[in-house]
């Protein structure tokens, strides 16, 4: 789960990291507000979505009044910011952050991530801040410095104070930077974070270390333990069908072809969009039900298929294990009762009792295509697409 | 012996008392696995099916001399329940759970690592189906009847992919020799690397299949291993070629968030090591029978 800037700079500072003085607003009229409450003669306005890249985008303004601020806000509140991270739809800008000016001396990058190599926390900084990651490793990888956390005894100061000085930091400030880093890590860690990025983290004229931006995702698995967090989810910036599915445990992700897939299990599920690629398709959709595809979980699985108004085929792929094929054939026909799919369905089952799962799908009635392996079902529901495609021109020619 | 289990594998079942659980011990137990007692603290003395209770891992083993178990606990207690079993001697254990946070498994790991390697237990999961050896031995919840006992020995990161390509191989009268998924979660237990290593050293294996994802580095360090150590036929699958960059699909771990943990790089990578890729999931079993035509 993501969170704004804002916010992951409040827990920061909890930890005793430097932030700029800031503060929140729902308008342009705020953020004016704002800016004179926090005093100064330069003011940084940040639109709060989640994602990165924003100051490229346009979601960055700085400001020397209050008619910068009002015009700054204005262009922002209401618009999409479409970043590199967002995608082509953006994210909505319905927040802003207003921030006294920091003056600048040089930029750091610093990042706190789960390494799946080591199995361990593990920081990554760069003397290059500013620029992303990636083009960091691509253009300057000489530039970064790794160090790995021990779990058992956590992160020391000595590994703190070994990164100041590869990043160049001056001696009277090794110390800022120590509690910077331990900062931070105890943030990762007592949250239950897989990400901190400070990026840049800079080092100011007047000698102090200071988080300029911030951005914490945390593990979706160990929210249960951290209600407080979890009540920073905010929706806005989520995909609303990717929102409504998760309220009903099912683990979806919009993409943008036209066969909508139902599978259970993750692998299988990327399985399937892949083979309906293969078959000159493009899936509409990521759905894992989960191992058990329950009636109710397949229905509700229609639905939120069927929400997506580019679908235009559905394909069923289930591996039934110990829910054997003839109680799913009756769980998928008895939600196509229940939800209206008025484009072709194709069915594909595996495992236990096949037989007699296609023999309740064949004597339902309804208009299923059957198929019995893989790249058989991903033929069909390509098929069944190009078919629906050319029938809808035909319409369209007759009138 | 297979590479984790035979029939004289004795099991305990963490959280036996589960709905799910018992349904599976059931299942097990009528697969012919050894399943000798189950763990639920606060309930030892009672009995599921036949199997005693036991309240610690402790007590469990010096009563049952249990040398393998399977937890399924919920994610809240599973990183727990693993670390009991480490340390009550348990050699081999499964975690089905899924939903274990990340850094309770980076806890369990640093844990398994202060017991000498003799004695250190071996983790597989989380977030898997299990492991079958067919014939033998069943841990974990997959459906026994789609494996042949055979020669080919597969290692995925996800369960139902997994059922696809055992039933892929049984429809060409192939079997298997071990079955283990090393589970969709980012922290886990042991890697595509780990199992090689086991394969390349069982007799009863002539053929090895990775079923392999997006995200994360091991395939690639599989990749490397395999160059260097491995000297079977390794036939490989990666699904997720359609999935969109740094979006987690389904597993925790399903995400392409590095170089070299897309589909295409990761199929490009194992190639290169001298795989056999098969080219889409629904070839996974003819790939492996001509790869076995080529070597006999």
């Amino acid at each position: 789960m993501d969170i704004h800037e804002y916010q992951a700079k409040e827990i920061l500072a909890g930890f005793g990291v430097d932030v700029p003085a800031g503060a929140l607003a729902y308008s342009p009229e705020q953020a004016v507000y704002r800016a004179r409450e926090l005093g100064g003669e330069l003011w940084v306005v940040k639109a709060q979505v989640h994602a990165g890249g924003r100051g490229k985008a346009g979601g960055v303004k700085i400001c020397k009044n209050d008619a910068d601020i009002q015009s700054g806000c204005e262009e922002m509140f209401g618009r999409k910011l479409v970043t590199h991270q967002t995608g082509p739809d953006g994210k909505g800008i319905y927040r802003v952050y207003v921030e006294a000016g920091v003056p600048i001396e040089r930029e750091i990058y610093l990042g706190f991530v789960l390494d799946r190599s080591s199995q361990r926390v593990m920081i990554v900084a760069s003397a290059e801040g500013g620029m992303e990651i990636e083009d960091i490793s691509a253009e300057k990888p000489d530039s970064i410095v790794r160090a790995t956390v021990e779990p058992a005894v956590g992160l020391q100061d000595f590994q703190c104070r070994q990164i100041a000085f590869k990043l160049g930091i001056e001696p009277a400030m090794t110390q800022q930077m120590v509690r910077t880093l331990q900062g931070c890590y105890r943030a990762f860690t007592e949250h239950d974070a897989t990400m901190v990025e400070v990026n840049p983290l800079v080092v100011t004229s007047d000698s102090r270390i200071v988080a300029l931006d911030a951005k914490m995702t945390f593990d979706d698995n160990a929210l249960f333990r951290h209600p407080q967090i979890a009540e920073l989810r905010d929706k806005s910036q989520e995909d609303p069908r990717e929102s409504r599915a998760a309220d009903r445990g099912l683990s979806y992700v919009g993409l943008d072809g036209n066969i909508g897939c139902i599978v259970n299990g993750a692998g299988l599920a990327m399985a399937t969009m892949d083979t309906i690629k293969m078959a000159g398709g493009e899936p509409a959709n990521f759905l894992d039900i989960g191992g058990g595809a329950t009636p109710e979980r397949v229905a509700k699985a229609f639905r939120l298929v069927m929400s997506d108004s580019n679908v235009q085929a559905v394909l069923v792929n289930i591996f039934a294990g110990i829910n054997r094929c003839d109680w799913v054939a009756t769980g998928v026909v008895q939600a196509l009762q229940e939800v209206q799919v008025d484009v072709p369905v194709i069915v594909r089952l595996a495992g236990t009792n096949v037989e007699e799962g296609q023999k309740i799908l064949a004597q339902s009635g309804l208009p299923i295509i059957r198929a019995a392996t893989l790249m058989e079902a991903a033929e069909r529901a390509v098929g069944a697409w190009q078919n629906e495609l050319s029938q809808d021109t035909k319409v369209r020619v007759m009138k | 012996m297979s590479i984790y289990l035979d029939r004289n594998s004795r099991v305990i079942v963490h959280g036996i008392t589960g709905k799910m659980a018992r349904f599976h011990t059931a299942d097990m137990l009528e697969y012919g696995t050894n399943v000798v007692g189950g763990v639920v603290p606060g309930k030892g003395g009672q009995m599921v099916d036949g199997v005693p209770v036991f309240d610690t891992v402790e007590e469990a083993v010096a009563e049952t001399q249990a040398d393998a178990s399977l937890v399924f606990v919920p994610p809240p207690f599973a990183a727990d329940s693993i670390m009991e079993a480490a340390d009550g001697g348990i050699r081999y254990c499964v975690c089905i759970t899924d939903g274990i946070p990340a850094q309770d498994m980076i806890r369990v790991k640093r844990y398994m690592y202060r017991y000498p390697k003799e004695r250190r237990m071996v983790l597989t999961g989380p977030n898997c189906a299990g492991t079958i050896s067919p014939g033998k031995a069943l841990l974990g919840i997959m459906p026994g009847h789609i494996y042949l006992p055979g020669n080919v020995g597969i290692i995925g990161r996800s369960g139902t992919l997994g059922y696809e390509a055992a039933a892929q191989l049984k429809a060409h009268g192939i079997g298997v020799s071990t079955s283990v998924g090393i589970g969709g979660d980012p922290i886990n237990g042991s890697s595509f690397r780990d199992i090689l290593e086991k394969f390349e050293n069982d007799d009863e294996t002539d053929v090895i299949c990775m079923i392999g994802e997006i995200g994360g580095p091991q395939e690639a360090e599989a990749a490397d291993y395999i160059r260097t150590h491995v000297t079977k036929p390794v036939v490989a699958y990666v699904a997720g070629l359609t999935a969109p960059k740094g979006r987690t699909m389904g597993h925790a771990g399903a995400i392409i968030s590095a170089f070299g943990e897309s589909a295409s790089e990761k199929v490009e990578i194992l190639s290169a090591a001298g795989v056999t890729v098969a080219p889409n999931p629904a070839v996974i079993g003819d790939t492996i029978a001509s790869v076995m035509k080529e070597a006999a």
